[in-house]
């Protein structure tokens, strides 16, 4: 591209400022005061909680809010032109051939009924930059820069025939495909696992430094922005908490709140020891298969055992069916061999064929609590119907239980009457728990309880399972792919891949060497917390996958 | 203005308005119509005059009181059977979407049996073979509603069943009743109103197309479809009879679903963007 200098000023952003505007005026304030520059090669990231307003910016970029929002306030100069005062026709030749966006789930992002190079192609040849045969060459340069497979043909695919991580490249490839002058990436490896993450953030990168473009990166993980921001903004309430080189935001961040940003990803890598009390386990899965109505097995001789006062975490990545294990376990979905024995005893594969005292004793927790809980109940039902339909207790004395249950998860005694809608997500993930506390379970499943929760707010969460583990003596099955939490509250792993354990035993001894090359893999794609780690960890990347590949191929054999 | 917390619009309002004007027509007409419906009053075709507002049909009746004891039979019958046809279909579509497997099957194929066949046909037969009493008229047309009551509720039924605090009760062992009840009603409550005041709509447009025909509500009883067929001949002669009773019909039909539409939206805009 001719006249792009690295380095040269592309935007200022003085003052932004973004309000909802609601019938009685003025209503909260999104962003409030925040200012920056961008410039061509370099890359801002935008870090904070939900509702920080990291995505309210990166949408102002391309002159866009979402409905109801409007921005009051500042500027924002894009060659010399305010966005803010440009009209409609300029604003939609705006986005496209100068700022572009890359949204998070690729998969609602594309039109499932048109190939991938009819998308990527749309923008250059709509806005009458290239005729349709120059713009499926780029297409095509792109898709080879961004290290897709087949450059060439994965064009003519749809979008429901590539993978997820190949889906987001081919996004950032219909983003490019017009030449912006900014991209504009927000959350892009969220919905991605972490050993496809790795790969997704290196062609990011690369497709940025090689085409000099400016980027916005939102992202509520400081170890990914870390790998391809050269600045970090840090948000909180719309409000700039502070902002400088990436180095110096990791390294000697000013502000407390950032501080304990980075601290809590640094944190706690001392594995629990285990607690071998000798006693026979509370649950003893052996030999377990399981499959969806095909002969497919999403769960292949899976054996893992769980003594009361344990956490086994069962780690893999999406599609490695730890989530199938939960089902089978809890008899949603019956097993077609292999036992389950709880407390000694037998477990029945159906749900239906289980007593209400099975049924009682195993209790689970979701990953998305807002669909969890039911919206038209208040936290009274909620927590209420589990002490009442196994212990058949009078009213008064389910409402007294319900208190005390609500002071254990820290919320006040107000919210009996409230439903969840009323609540924040750590506060309905607290509801939750306290649901599967009413039924005084031995064993909990946690199903990626932390997932869909802020950093912070899943901390706390996780403090509070260890603490409720303390003093009641619980067992958790917790389902994760989060390495670093697993490193922190489990005693045992089971490590999954493809429906199979490849390793499993106390966390201690499988996340130290000598590792299973899957282990390894898993454990080496977790981001740390050093703008150097990514270069590392891609040229460590292939010896590891080719010993993943061969064990993979052993296993089937 | 504002109605359950939501801002009315103009539509919704004259919807209302109208909806409110038919329900005291049809509650209070032996207490507000001048005259029986049954009574000979004048001259058959008698011009309007004070007390008689609409003219006199060809019997000799008031037509403003027989317009009034008509609201009472096609708005009641049609809530009756509205009613009866709901609580058949959300009953049944629930069970299958909850329970799947062969009560699905069993229940789907029955549904699709019968809406296979034309409607008004199909009621023409009943009616024909078992008679035209209310009773009868009420059961076909609530039977034959439900299976579009049963579509919705099962669809509505499938989502919400694949949510986990659906599962979450169906593994605490709750039964069936408490799954339908508690867990799946009431978060399809919104759809399934604005539905019930569509199925109003249908079902009152059906009776007085049944009654048109002359299957439907029988003499001296008044009904709006029917008072369209016995006055029809004198819209040849310039004389506006007909037109009140097709009128209302028509003033009806809009008026709800202007209430609908404007329930429809909420609920669309509720689970829109999440405001």
């Amino acid at each position: 591209m001719s006249g792009r200098t690295v380095g040269q000023d592309i935007l200022h952003v003085v003052n932004l400022r973004v309000e909802v505007r609601t019938d009685k005026g003025p209503g909260p304030v999104l962003v409030d005061n925040v200012s920056f520059d961008l410039r061509r090669g370099e890359v801002l990231g935008l870090i904070g909680e939900s509702g920080a307003g990291k995505s309210t910016i990166g949408l102002t970029a391309l002159g866009y809010t979402r409905g109801g929002c409007h921005i009051s306030g500042g500027s924002l100069m894009f060659e010399g032109k305010d966005i803010r005062l440009m009209n409609a026709a300029e604003r939609r030749a705006l986005r496209g051939p100068g700022v572009a966006y890359i949204a998070q789930s690729a998969a609602a992002s594309f039109n499932p009924a048109m190939t991938l190079m009819e998308q990527v192609c749309e923008i250059p040849v709509k806005h009458g930059l290239m005729s349709m045969g120059e713009a499926r060459k780029v297409a095509v340069t792109l898709f080879r820069e961004l290290e897709l497979p087949n450059p060439e043909t994965i064009g003519n695919r749809y979008p429901h025939q590539v993978s997820g991580g190949q889906l987001q490249r081919a996004m950032a490839a219909m983003a490019m495909a017009a030449r912006p002058d900014i991209l504009v990436f927000d959350e892009p490896t969220t919905a991605l696992d972490v050993t496809t993450q790795v790969e997704v953030l290196a062609s990011f990168r690369k497709l940025i430094r090689e085409h000099g473009t400016a980027a916005i990166y939102i992202t509520h993980d400081l170890a990914v922005v870390a790998q391809i921001a050269d600045y970090i903004m840090v948000l909180r309430h719309g409000k700039m908490v502070e902002m400088g080189t990436s180095n110096q935001i990791l390294q000697a961040p000013r502000e407390e709140y950032t501080r304990r940003l980075v601290a809590e990803r640094v944190a706690g890598h001392n594995f629990r020891a285990d607690l071998d009390t000798g006693e026979a386990p509370l649950l003893s899965v052996r030999n377990v298969v399981a499959s969806y109505h095909s002969l497919l097995r999403v769960i292949d001789d899976v054996s893992v055992d769980v003594r009361r006062g344990d956490t086994v975490a069962v780690v893999g990545e999406s599609g490695s069916g730890k989530s199938t294990l939960a089902r089978v376990i809890i008899g949603l979905l019956p097993r077609q061999s292999g036992d389950i024995k709880f407390r000694g005893e037998s477990l029945p594969p159906a749900l239906k064929d289980r007593n209400k005292d099975q049924l009682r004793r195993v209790q689970m927790i979701y990953q998305m609590p807002d669909v969890a809980l039911n919206p038209n109940q208040t936290l009274f039902d909620i927590i209420g119907r589990p002490v009442q339909f196994y212990f058949g207790r009078p009213r008064a004395q389910v409402r007294a239980r319900v208190l005390e249950l609500l002071r254990m998860m820290d919320l006040p005694e107000s919210f009996i009457d409230r439903r969840p809608g009323e609540l924040s997500g750590g506060q309905k993930q607290r509801v939750g728990i306290a649901r599967a506390l009413a039924a005084e379970p031995d064993l909990i499943i946690c199903d990626e309880v932390t997932s869909a929760l802020d950093q912070l707010v899943g901390e706390e969460i996780l403090r509070l399972l260890k603490k409720l583990q303390d003093d009641l003596g619980l067992a958790y099955l917790f389902i994760t792919h989060d390495l670093g939490t697993v490193k922190r509250i489990a005693n045992k792993v089971a490590v999954m891949l493809k429906g199979k354990m490849v390793a499993g035993g106390e966390t201690a001894q499988v996340f130290a060497p000598p590792y299973h090359p899957y282990t390894e893999l898993l454990l080496s794609s977790v981001p740390e917390m050093r703008s150097d780690w990514l270069d590392e960890v891609l040229t460590r990347r292939k010896q590891t996958m080719a010993a993943v590949q061969a064990a993979q191929i052993q296993l089937a054999g | 203005m504002r109605l359950f917390g939501y801002r009315l619009t103009i539509t919704a309002l004259i919807g209302l308005i109208i909806i409110v004007i038919n329900i005291i027509a049809a509650l209070g007409a032996p207490l507000i119509a001048p005259f029986d419906q049954a009574d000979v009053v004048g001259d058959a075709w008698a011009d309007p005059d004070a007390q008689h507002w609409l003219g006199l049909d060809n019997l000799g009746r008031d037509v403003f009181s027989r317009l009034m004891y008509g609201a009472r039979m096609s708005i009641g019958l049609s809530f009756i059977i509205t009613c009866i046809s709901f609580t058949i279909g959300i009953i049944t579509g629930f069970m299958a979407a909850v329970l799947r497997g062969w009560a699905d099957t069993l229940l789907s194929r029955l549904v699709d049996l019968l809406l296979s066949m034309p409607t008004l046909i199909f009621a023409f037969i009943i009616l024909s073979v078992l008679g035209t009493e209310l009773p009868v008229l009420i059961g076909t047309i609530a039977i034959l509603d439900s299976t579009k009551v049963f579509r919705l509720s099962r669809a509505l039924a499938m989502n919400l069943a694949a949510l986990e605090y659906v599962e979450v009760a169906r593994v605490r062992g709750e039964g069936l009743w408490w799954v339908i009840s508690k867990e799946i009603l009431p978060n399809a409550m919104a759809p399934l109103i604005a539905e019930f005041g569509l199925r109003f709509s249908f079902a009152f447009l059906f009776i007085a197309a049944l009654s048109f025909l002359g299957l439907g509500v029988q003499p001296p009883n008044a009904d709006w479809g029917s008072m369209v067929r016995d006055y029809r001949d004198m819209i040849n002669l310039g004389q506006p009879a007909p037109l009140y009773p097709a009128g209302a019909i028509a003033l009806l039909t809009i008026g709800v679903n202007f209430v609908v539409d404007w329930m429809l939206a909420i609920h669309s805009r509720s689970h829109g963007d999440g405001a």
